[in-house]
């Protein structure tokens, strides 16, 4: 890898650039980006007073009705580890997390999980049922629901498998693929409670059964007195109806908990007095201790953070000052305090948080600092309003062994190297 | 709620009533949406309760007739004996691994409730045809794979009474209440550690499991 400090020093804009690109080369292992067509290189070694682009007229209004982010941005996108699964339609993939800034997750971006494939649903012919021990099954269609009173809320979801791959050792140099398991947004749609309220909950009922149009059928059990707290039914994401991908036309948002309990395609809400017990729920959403018994119901997605800058995307350019940034979350409510290192945890500073800090919403930190060109191990470590405190991997596997698989929620320690490049490791 | 606000909704639902007076008694407070008939919720009720087997329809399959579905159906993805193809799920073995370095969790060594079995057939698979099997060959499937997995014997016939008695090894293993936190981790500020034992226990650099982040998608070949 060049010398990344060398890029700042050069006088000259297209110098750097080629420089730039060498490196996203290196880290990319050969990947050749080239010249951007049809853009002209300024001409001089200062920047040019008027660029191409500020002497020519521009496209107008609705020459892209929709609307995409600008031809440059072109790589920043989901992406997939494929050697994780057998195919695409049973998978994940995971969000830039890199490239993001604040807390919203644009609707294209915000990580995707099916267990069969995306559906493309007809919104006129999607229903939702609810039944089971209720005072009035019912079948609502799309206009039906929209007509409830409608709530807007900001919060993350996260698959539980986010850093599931780090659970015996560092394997993957990526932010984006060690923790772009988690997104976050604002959805509109009805509280769950209300259209419960509805259909009139009968007094055994103790437990709902969530299911969804897909070709899994995916279902989940959840206790009803979440249910009835704040969960929500959705139509909308960041001000949109929401995209196929994750649901559309209608899905469950559990805040706080695993995603998987977010059931997209939402079709049927069934209530019982006791839970199913699913193989989603038995079989693959269990935690295995080292005794070889298993945790069930393990729904919680504790207290978690990470350092989005710098991280092995984004390395740093030489000595000098950064800000470093993050963010942190927790199922339990809401972020109380972030502490970042510099040194692998042997001293914390507090980070300051951005305002808003939502509950069970992604919450940005930031914290200047002043790099010297040494080496460094840079850790974030979250305390939420409950009082719980991020633990360590180490502190982690001493509690759940190695084939947990799910919820590792632990410090992310990033090492940056003399140049400037970072890794992802673990402490022993 | 404030009371104007309440005020608003008992109006709106009274009004609601008014207009569709056969069902009034029926509806809820919003009125929305139309009651769901026991023909309805018979054609959408497909979901099986792993414990006791509630759901679980008329019908019944043997332990042969499974094996003949299963080399049409399954056998592709999960192998002839339930081995696995590629990367797609093993549904056999694994017994007693799963206080090994490398546990294998399979229908066999891990499942607690046979009736999941069957709910998950039913409701998945096959995975290009989801929902498209009959109720007997689901039960002639689950089982042929509790046989492979040397839970039941070969003269095995599934059905709603057979299917909820069979005992999987697994059954006892787990917990179903949230221990956690089961981390206390204290938030030391400063020398919380000696430097010296601040040592890198494993690191990514090097390891060629990772998909480029920039550029197009990466293609990289199974690991």
């Amino acid at each position: 890898m060049p010398a990344v400090s060398k890029q700042a020093d050069s006088p000259d804009p297209r110098l750097a650039r080629r420089s730039f690109l060498g490196m996203g080369a290196a880290l990319t292992g050969g990947l050749a980006l080239g010249a951007r067509p049809g853009q002209a290189e300024p001409a001089s070694a200062s920047p040019p007073a008027d660029a191409p682009w500020s002497q020519s007229i521009g496209a107008g209004v609705v020459d892209r009705p929709y609307g995409r982010p600008a031809d440059t941005e072109a790589g920043v996108i989901r992406r997939n580890v494929p050697w994780l699964t057998a195919g695409t339609e049973s998978s994940i993939s995971f969000s830039p997390l890199q490239n993001l800034h604040g807390i919203i997750t644009p609707n294209g971006l915000f990580f995707e999980r099916y267990h069969a494939g995306r559906p493309d649903v007809d919104p006129d012919q999607h229903r939702l049922m609810i039944h089971g021990l209720v005072e009035r099954p019912l079948i609502l269609t799309m206009q039906d629901i929209v007509r409830f009173p409608s709530v807007s809320r900001i919060h993350f979801i996260e698959c539980p498998a986010n850093g599931g791959m780090e659970w015996r050792a560092a394997q993957l140099n990526s932010l984006q693929f060690n923790h772009g398991m988690i997104s976050c947004a604002e959805w509109t749609g009805v509280r769950l409670s209300t259209l419960l309220e509805e259909v009139g909950v009968k007094k055994e009922a103790k437990w709902a059964m969530v299911e969804g149009a897909d070709g899994a059928h995916m279902n989940r059990s959840l206790p009803l007195n979440k249910c009835l707290d704040d969960c929500l039914v959705v139509y909308a994401q960041n001000g949109e109806a929401l995209r196929p991908e994750q649901g559309y036309p209608l899905r469950l948002v559990v805040p706080g908990w695993e995603g998987n309990v977010s059931i997209k395609w939402l079709r049927r809400i069934k209530l019982g007095d006791k839970p199913w017990h699913s193989r989603e729920e038995t079989s693959k959403y269990t935690d295995l201790l080292p005794d070889g018994t298993s945790r069930g119901f393990t729904w919680l997605i504790d207290a978690k953070s990470v350092i989005t800058f710098p991280c092995p995307e984004k390395p740093l350019s030489g000595p000098g000052l950064y800000e470093i940034r993050g963010l942190a979350w927790t199922g339990n409510g809401k972020v109380k305090r972030v502490d970042v290192s510099v040194d692998g945890g042997v001293n914390w500073q507090t980070a300051r948080l951005h305002e808003p800090v939502l509950s069970k919403a992604l919450t940005k930190f930031t914290l200047p600092w002043r790099w010297d060109g040494t080496p460094a191990l840079l850790e974030s470590r979250v305390i939420d309003e409950t009082g719980y405190v991020q633990p360590t991997i180490a502190q982690l596997r001493k509690s759940r062994g190695m084939n947990s698989v799910y919820h590792n929620n632990s410090i992310q320690t990033w090492q940056v190297k003399p140049d400037g490049s970072v890794f992802d490791v673990q402490l022993g | 709620m404030s009371s104007s606000v309440k005020r608003f909704l008992l109006l709106g639902a009274a009004a609601m009533i008014a207009a569709t007076a056969a069902g009034a008694a029926e509806t809820g407070h919003f009125g929305y949406g139309k009651p769901a008939s026991p023909a309805e919720i018979a054609g959408w009720n497909i979901d099986v309760r792993g414990e006791d087997g509630a759901g679980l329809p008329p019908g019944s399959g043997s332990v042969n007739k499974g094996a003949d579905v299963f080399s049409e159906q399954c056998a592709a993805c999960h192998g002839t004996f339930g081995e696995g193809e590629g990367r797609f799920p093993k549904l056999v073995g694994g017994k007693g691994t799963l206080k090994d370095d490398r546990p294998e969790l399979t229908v066999g060594s891990y499942w607690p409730f046979a009736p999941t079995l069957w709910d998950y057939i039913n409701r998945a698979m096959p995975m290009p045809a989801p929902h498209t099997l009959s109720a007997d060959d689901v039960y002639a499937l689950t089982a042929y794979i509790l046989n492979l997995n040397d839970i039941v014997p070969g003269e095995f016939v599934a059905d709603r009474d057979s299917l909820p008695k069979v005992k999987m090894p697994n059954r006892d293993s787990f917990i179903w209440t949230d221990p956690r936190p089961d981390t206390m981790a204290k938030p030391c500020m400063s020398a919380c550690a000696n430097p010296a034992d601040v040592k890198i226990s494993s690191t990514a650099e090097g390891r060629d499991l990772t998909p480029r982040t920039t550029g197009p998608l990466d293609t990289m070949q199974p690991k």
